[in-house]
């Protein structure tokens, strides 16, 4: 095809100046007017690409804008006495380690003394303070006994309030807008940070830890292993089905009505919704086949029934692309048919193949709405360890941060978009490579 | 349980692979002998490992597949009077919490003893079945190899023995495509036939309330609800209307310009830049719409004076709107550029300006592959569902103010069917019944579309 651009029209003419002196001046005027038209309809669709730009554009930089935050997290430093009165050296796994800490906090703010106020000298850190002391002390028994100058995980709000900016919450306080820390509160929090002990620190409890109800706690470890698990799955289910009939289709199968039949039905299930899928994953999987609810398992076998035409139709593209040479050449060497396919065009076919699987795997990455219906959206603590576990994926994880309540959960599900979008990028990256190595011109 | 059944398909392979040994090393003894054969040693080899490997993985799926059913019908055979005394729905109930508890997914405590009686009595059932499945297919795989190795002799045709079989296999691996729509059809239909034994059709496609009962109470049995899904149909399209209006102009404007106008180079940039768009998933999408343009229209619709719902169609619509440009933008590219260039240059030397034979002659000519692009995502938009959770909620208005709140059929199916469910209220059911009505009308939207695309391709090739 000769390139469009090649043909653009004659540069307008200054007004005024007469195109040919043999058009009357009406005729000059309607051209005039026609070439004007014709910039017109340029710039529209100038402006309708930049428009998709745009859009694309905003949405990332909003994204990266709210999530970018959830990579610190707000921490306070005390002096904690990890005392024999709190922890019996013998049993470190069964410390008071809530009370250790409160008693830190109440060493670190003596004049809080009213019942009421040391509950809310209490609420500035996390439960997740106390988690970690415990997994400290535990691994390192010897510990016990000591004072140490820690830096401790603090609660939503506090996490909150620093990341606004104390001062302005302060203000916020003053105008009677719905905050949830009293000015006592904010007190504490502007002495620590003028004494330096109040700090956003790395949160690498971000990519370690599983699903919480705290947004301060929350991790995203949890839907990677669980996204991870099912991808396998998928990928062991939907590639070699995938290729088996994309061979059937483009290398042996007779042009009769039946094979009519799949190609109509591959085309069409390519377009099916995919809640459609998870409705059917629901009904067999879960109620007829009686396979256990949020299981990566189940989940890999919807996905893969959803990618399987997107491989089926990669991969017809790729042996397509082989060309016919290679096969007769094959042929009249006296392989047979099944011969030049497994020893020839398979292998020349299978970079292609591996791309569009690659392709159809980051897509099913996404999928959130099939996963909903067969229960992968089941509040998850521990890391699934293997296909039968109860899992969530990174996307109904998203959904379910997305739909929290606290304000806390929001720069997490932007957070856990912007993991999930480095996942599918690495992948896409991958094929694209992979495309760029092994592109062959016959 | 997954290293067992690993285990076990280990065993299976490594009984191929011996098979494949002992049948290479029958040929290759009978050609050391003097012997000619038919085909070459490895394809012996072959032989005798699919017959030991195929049947008895095929086994195994399918036994995966009945045993769970096969154990329900024996625990249901054997249950104690006080609960097979039960109406059937509730029965349904108790043999779903009775696996829950089996599978760990619900507490032991507080359950009565007939229940766990029955638990104990489905995990026994669950380990005999699952010991008897083994045994079948393990019984299989060696059967398989004593029958290829009985099969074993100078004259067999190996090569073409197994090749008969790798087609075979190769035929039922593009069959699943058909068992997969036929699933599909089948699940929904079954559902769909039960849930109107309970509610009549006439209320469900006519009917112009939607209250599925929300509170699932297990003494409280049968529908309260009302099911006329004519507002989720109304909001569907309300919603799909206005994505269609965001993405069919941008859509196609960018495509003109990227096939008629834009340099090579920009081009390679675009394109991909665009496909990007439909990379994203749609959650994000969803967050987005949310987080970000929901409370802008608002905004905006505040400031003009007019009342704007928090969660406006039209915000659910426009993010809709710029998931599907790509979807039009990259088939229109691809059909635009299709169109023969003898006809640009015959309207271009009549002395049309560009636009003019866009919009007068390669527009037309390119006009069945345009709509069949439109409908593809018009049908796309139809079954979104993520965005439409997140930003559309769930109130049922029928309505064709884009500024008001209405909900869609893919929001209430996925929020009939998120959490433990009852598997046999209407409530519940109902969700089957709009999944066909969404499958059957993206289907005819579908089939439209290839067939418009099809006799596109066919008049310029």
């Amino acid at each position: 095809m000769t390139d469009a651009a090649a043909l653009t029209p004659p540069a307008a003419r200054p007004a005024g100046v007469p195109l040919s002196p043999h058009l009357s001046p009406r005729i000059a005027a309607r051209r005039r007017g026609r070439h004007r038209a014709e910039m017109r309809f340029r710039l529209y669709g100038l402006a309708a690409l930049s428009l998709c730009a745009l859009a694309l554009i905003v949405l990332l930089a909003s994204l990266v804008w709210s999530g970018l935050s959830a990579f610190w997290q707000t921490h306070l430093r005390l002096e904690v006495e990890i005392s024999t009165r709190h922890v019996d050296p013998t049993r470190p796994q069964a410390g008071d380690y809530g009370g250790m800490l409160r008693a830190a906090l109440e060493a670190r703010f003596p004049e809080v003394t009213s019942r009421a106020d040391r509950r809310r000298l209490h609420a500035l850190l996390s439960s997740g303070a106390e988690e970690d002391l415990r997994r400290m002390v535990t691994a390192d028994p010897s510990l016990i006994g000591t004072r140490q100058r820690l830096w401790l995980l603090a609660g939503t709000d506090v996490d909150m309030a620093v990341k606004t900016g104390l001062s302005r919450v302060a203000q916020q306080i003053k105008e009677g807008a719905g905050v949830r820390l009293s000015e006592r509160q904010l007190e504490w929090l502007e002495r620590l940070s003028r004494e330096g002990d109040l700090a956003l620190r790395w949160n690498s409890r971000f990519f370690t830890a599983g699903d919480s109800r705290d947004p301060e706690r929350v991790g995203v470890l949890g839907g990677l292993v669980g996204s991870l698990l099912t991808l396998l799955v998928c990928l062991a289910l939907a590639l070699p089905v995938g290729v088996a009939a994309a061979v059937y289709l483009e290398e042996f199968a007779p042009r009769n009505r039946f094979t009519a039949l799949i190609e109509v039905n591959i085309a069409n299930l390519a377009a099916v919704p995919s809640i459609v899928f998870g409705l059917l994953g629901l009904a067999v999987f879960l109620n007829a086949f009686g396979m256990p609810r949020s299981a990566p398992l189940v989940g890999g076998a919807v996905l893969a029934l959803l990618s399987l035409p997107i491989i089926i139709i990669a991969a017809r593209a790729a042996l397509r692309a082989v060309p016919p040479s290679v096969r007769e050449a094959a042929l009249s060497l006296g392989a047979s048919r099944m011969q030049v396919v497994t020893h020839h065009v398979l292998p020349l076919a299978m970079p292609g193949i591996l791309t569009g699987t690659i392709l159809a795997l980051a897509n099913a990455l996404g999928e959130t709405a099939p996963l909903l219906m067969i229960g992968m959206v089941a509040f998850i603590v521990d890391i699934p360890r293997d296909i039968l576990s109860p899992a969530t994926v990174l996307p109904v994880q998203i959904y379910m941060w997305a739909s929290g309540a606290e304000r806390g959960f929001v720069e997490k599900t932007a957070a856990g978009i912007m993991v999930l979008l480095a996942f599918m990028l690495s992948m896409n990256a991958a094929a694209i490579l992979m495309r760029r190595r092994v592109e062959r011109r016959w | 349980m997954p290293m067992s059944a690993a285990l076990l398909v280990l065993a299976i392979l490594a009984l191929a692979a011996l098979g494949h040994w002992s049948g290479a090393r029958f040929a290759r003894r009978a050609r050391a002998a003097g012997q000619r054969l038919p085909a070459l040693p490895v394809y012996y080899g072959w032989y005798v490992a699919l017959w030991t490997g195929l049947p008895s993985l095929l086994l195994l799926v399918l036994w995966a597949a009945t045993q769970d059913w096969l154990v329900r019908q024996i625990l249901l055979a054997q249950l104690p009077p006080t609960l097979a005394a039960l109406p059937a729905d509730r029965l349904a109930l108790e043999l779903t919490h009775i696996r829950n508890i089996a599978y760990g997914l619900a507490p032991a405590q507080g359950a009565s003893p007939e229940v766990l009686a029955a638990v104990g009595e489905y995990l026994r059932l669950r380990g005999l079945a699952r010991m008897a499945g083994w045994g079948l297919a393990l019984s299989a795989a060696v059967g398989g190899l004593a029958f290829a190795a009985a099969q074993l002799s100078p004259r067999l045709r190996a090569r073409h023995a197994v090749e008969r079989l790798v087609l075979l296999v190769l035929l039922l691996c593009s069959v699943v495509a058909i068992l997969t729509t036929v699933g599909i059809v089948l699940s929904l239909i079954t559902e769909s036939l039960r849930f109107f034994a309970r509610v009549p059709a006439g209320e469900f496609f006519f009917g112009l309330t939607w209250s599925p009962q929300t509170a699932i109470r297990a003494e409280q049995v049968g529908a309260s609800g009302a099911f006329g899904a004519v507002p989720l149909f109304a909001g569907t399209l309300l919603i799909g209307v206005v994505a269609m209006l965001t993405c069919v102009p941008l859509g196609l404007m960018a495509a003109v310009w990227m096939s008629e106008y834009a340099p090579a180079r920009v081009r390679d940039i675009a394109k991909p830049a665009l496909e990007i768009l439909a990379g994203i998933p749609s959650v994000v999408y969803g967050f987005f719409a949310m987080l970000i343009v929901a409370p802008v229209v608002r905004d905006i619709g505040t400031a003009l004076g007019l009342e704007v719902a928090a969660q406006s169609a039209l915000a659910a619509g426009l993010v809709m709107g710029v998931m599907i440009i790509p979807n039009v933008s990259s088939l229109s590219d691809d059909v635009i550029r299709a169109v023969p260039m003898s006809l640009r240059e015959g309207s271009l030397s009549l002395g049309a300006t560009q636009a003019e034979t866009i919009t007068r002659v390669v527009l037309p000519a390119a006009l069945p592959g345009i709509v069949a692009a439109v409908i593809l995502a018009f049908s796309r938009a139809l079954g979104e569902t993520m965005i439409v959770v997140m930003a559309a909620g769930l109130a049922a208005n029928i309505t064709i103010n884009p500024l008001d709140a209405v909900t869609t059929v893919t929001v209430h199916i996925a929020m009939l069917l998120v959490g433990d469910q009852e598997f046999d209220s209407a409530k519940t059911l109902s969700a089957f019944a709009l999944g066909l009505v969404l499958f059957f009308a993206t289907l005819t939207l579908n089939l439209i579309a290839l067939h418009l695309a099809r006799r596109y391709r066919e008049r310029y090739d």
